[in-house]
């Protein structure tokens, strides 16, 4: 029963978010919108079980005295009860997150620049990697290093400055914008059909039980 | 990718080329981008159809309106999507919109609420005075993704059943009355990604009809293309597009000033593409020869 | 508040310019100031998202309800105590039940919106009449040529995801066509990622040169 309880219920909860497209009133839509809030309340709980399975990992790291980075899991235990505590205590209850408060002093000078920075380096390993790697091996390269190439100088200022010849209509802006709402909307298009019907194929196998690998074993 | 260099030492240019350290590379970057910050120059830019297509249709939006806006981004894709809320939340205090904000990040209120601050403190509004609740609300975030927009559809005040302050919605007097998404005259959509435009997209507009642009992040703006027409009706993507926002909205701001910047980043790395290139193709062509 | 003073506000400046700088020493090499920032990250992170979750949707969306007598709500938090489970081994098959429903809810919403939004709407957009003409009457080219491109390249990259026939003779010449359409697309995609890239280094450099050392205005 393990494993037939958790494949009736995804199958329940699914035909019934199928139905209510077709169906919306009672007992559908009111069943659903229930779902909903069941649906962020889980989502929290999903959070909240990361949250408490990295602090729980952390901390056997730090107590691991063979670990060489066990400082580093200390650390990540302090700034977790740091930001924990005083959001929950010292912050303000509900209005945690306004303007002058502790947590807000919190994300705007810790998590905002940590977070921003992380993402930011990634445009020097962007910059790294196409001098590494981008190649004009084949035609079908050499196709998307120009489109790559056009769409990067159309987008900048440079581009028209570059191309103020040339007349209206026929700058570097304008074919980008030409290739951005045409010959990209083409192949984007269809990707995204054949997502759409994966997709589509993949919900009806986890509704219907074809699919249970996210049970886990036994 | 296998080491070309020969064993004797006598390593030609390009093949030191091939296997320049990447700092070099970065520090190329760092300069390309500080450099242009210390010029004071700001470009009239040619305004792309679906930026310009977004502007119209926020003009076309009458004074008073009920409009909502969705800030689902956090503080990474700010340099991208903040200017592009401030540039929003200006239109709406120009035209004195009732504002309704909710985040399906939990970052996004909160940026949402120092974008409004932003536009606050254009001199241009420095007379209009808004009382939060009345004038406009924060809603905060609401987890769920998609499933709030579901619900969105039939039941905001039980989706969202506290503001961003803590007070129930049964007691600001600006949600009174908005019952479901058909209430609002309009959606801005801000998103750097899941849940975002998309689920907005699937839900809010195919689903419950609702009329609405998009401000998304460069690497998510080619994905939205195919939705602009039928179904979105702007789209401001990236940094190039909130440069062209603040144009054709009239407020010139931080995106225009960076597209200098922009402009000199895409030709080092355009350059270094080609050098690469370069040293590939003459080191295969100095081995085929040997 | 007293956070708004001017020796908290320069405080949060020289921190988070500081904290900056540190995650940029990666740059050089892997050091153990970035990997204090990196640890410092996901520590301040998890603990971010564990408050907002708390006082934005488990206090109004549990607590409350069950303090003014709704006991509906008891079901999503038995399913989510039971998602905790998790974090013991010996019972972590427990979350398998609310696993299942989250599982079933979202594939439930997706197939149906992937279909209209996804598939549907977007074939009907391909779909549309290839010869236009003006309201004058006159047959405009570009426009024309521009609609049979995207109806000809969606179709073709459509024909080159079925990899249930070979693609050779006919077929293999459409779906190579398809294939010219898709690297133009992902070429695109390169160009906005390195734009989108660029933009938060832009913004980060911005802050360290405007916010902090007030040399640039």
């Amino acid at each position: 029963m393990r494993r037939e309880i958790p494949t009736f219920i995804a199958f329940f909860v699914g035909i019934i978010c199928i139905v209510q497209f077709f169906i919306p009133h009672w007992p559908f839509g009111g069943m659903v919108n229930t779902f909903s809030d069941w649906f962020g309340l889980l989502q929290a709980f999903a959070i909240w079980l990361g949250a408490l399975n990295l602090i729980k990992v952390s901390l056997e790291r730090s107590f691991n005295k063979k670990s060489h980075d066990r400082w580093y899991g200390i650390v990540v235990v302090f700034s977790f009860l740091l930001i924990a505590i005083i959001g929950l205590f010292f912050s303000g209850a509900r209005g945690f997150q306004l303007a002058g408060t502790r947590f807000d002093f919190l994300y705007v000078n810790i998590y905002t620049p940590l977070s921003s920075t992380m993402f930011a380096i990634l445009a020097f390993f962007v910059a790294s990697a196409s001098y590494r790697a981008f190649r004009a091996r084949s035609w079908e390269a050499t196709l998307l290093l120009v489109a790559a190439f056009l769409v990067m100088l159309g987008r900048v200022p440079l581009g028209d400055t570059l191309t103020g010849f040339a007349p209206d209509g026929y700058r570097l802006s304008d074919i980008a914008s030409w290739i951005m709402t045409y010959p990209q909307v083409a192949g984007q298009r269809a990707i995204m059909i054949g997502i759409a019907l994966g997709v589509a194929s993949a919900s009806l196998r986890l509704i219907l039980g074809l699919e249970r690998s996210y049970l886990g074993g036994e | 990718m296998a080491d070309m260099t020969p064993t004797n030492g006598n390593a030609s240019f390009f093949e030191k080329m091939m296997r320049i350290d990447r700092r070099v590379i970065f520090v190329f970057i760092g300069v390309a981008l500080i450099f242009p910050m210390f010029l004071n120059v700001t470009q009239h830019l040619p305004v792309s159809r679906e930026v310009q297509m977004a502007s119209d249709a926020l003009e076309a939006i009458p004074e008073g309106a009920l409009v909502l806006f969705a800030c689902d981004y956090d503080p990474p894709s700010a340099p991208e999507l903040q200017p592009m809320a401030v540039s929003a939340f200006k239109v709406a205090l120009r035209k004195k919109w009732r504002m309704v904000i909710i985040g399906l990040w939990p970052q996004g209120p909160q940026q949402a609420n120092m974008a409004l601050n932003t536009a606050l403190a254009d001199p241009r509004y420095k007379d209009v005075h808004l009382t939060e609740g009345v004038d406009y609300v924060n809603l905060g975030f609401q987890s769920g993704n998609e499933a709030v927009i579901q619900k969105m559809g039939s039941d905001i005040p039980t989706t969202f059943p506290r503001d961003y302050r803590g007070i129930p919605v049964n007691q600001i007097p600006i949600m009174r009355g908005i019952k479901n998404l058909g209430n609002f005259d309009f959606v801005v959509n801000i998103s750097a990604g899941y849940p975002g435009t998309r689920e907005w997209v699937q839900f809010g507009v195919d689903r419950f009809g609702v009329k609405m642009i998009s401000g998304s992040t460069a690497v998510q703006t080619t994905e939205m293309f195919p939705y602009v027409g039928r179904q979105l009706l702007g789209l401001v993507g990236g940094m190039r597009g909130a440069a062209e926002f603040e144009q054709s909205t009239d407020n010139p701001g931080l995106a225009l000033r960076f597209m200098v910047g922009q402009s000199v980043a895409h030709v080092i790395v355009i350059a270094f593409i080609l050098i690469g290139n370069a040293a590939y193709f003459a080191t295969r062509a100095g081995r085929k020869k040997s | 508040m007293w956070m708004e003073s001017h020796f908290w506000v320069t405080f949060g400046t020289w921190m988070a310019a500081l904290l900056t700088l540190g995650i940029m020493s990666f740059l050089y090499k892997d050091n153990p100031v970035y990997k204090f920032c990196e640890a410092l990250f996901v520590g301040i992170s998890a603990g971010y998202w564990f408050v907002s979750y708390f006082w934005q949707n488990l206090l109004p969306q549990l607590g409350d309800p069950l303090w003014h007598g709704n006991l509906l709500v008891i079901i999503p938090g038995i399913l989510g105590v039971m998602m905790l489970m998790r974090l013991i081994p010996s019972i972590g098959w427990i979350s398998r039940w609310p696993l299942a429903f989250v599982v079933g809810f979202t594939a439930g919403l997706r197939l149906i919106t992937f279909l209209q939004s996804n598939a549907m709407t977007q074939l009907q957009n391909s779909v549309q009449p290839v010869i236009r003409y003006n309201q004058s009457g006159t047959f405009m080219f570009w426009e024309s040529f521009n609609v049979l491109l995207v109806t000809v390249g969606t179709f073709a990259g459509l024909l080159y995801f079925f990899f249930s026939k070979e693609h050779k003779g006919a077929f293999g010449y459409v779906s190579r066509i398809g294939t010219w359409f898709l690297m133009v697309t992902f070429g695109a995609a390169f160009g906005y990622t390195v734009m989108g890239r660029m933009s938060l280094l832009i913004g980060r450099m911005h802050f360290l040169l405007s916010d902090w050392l007030n040399v640039v205005h």
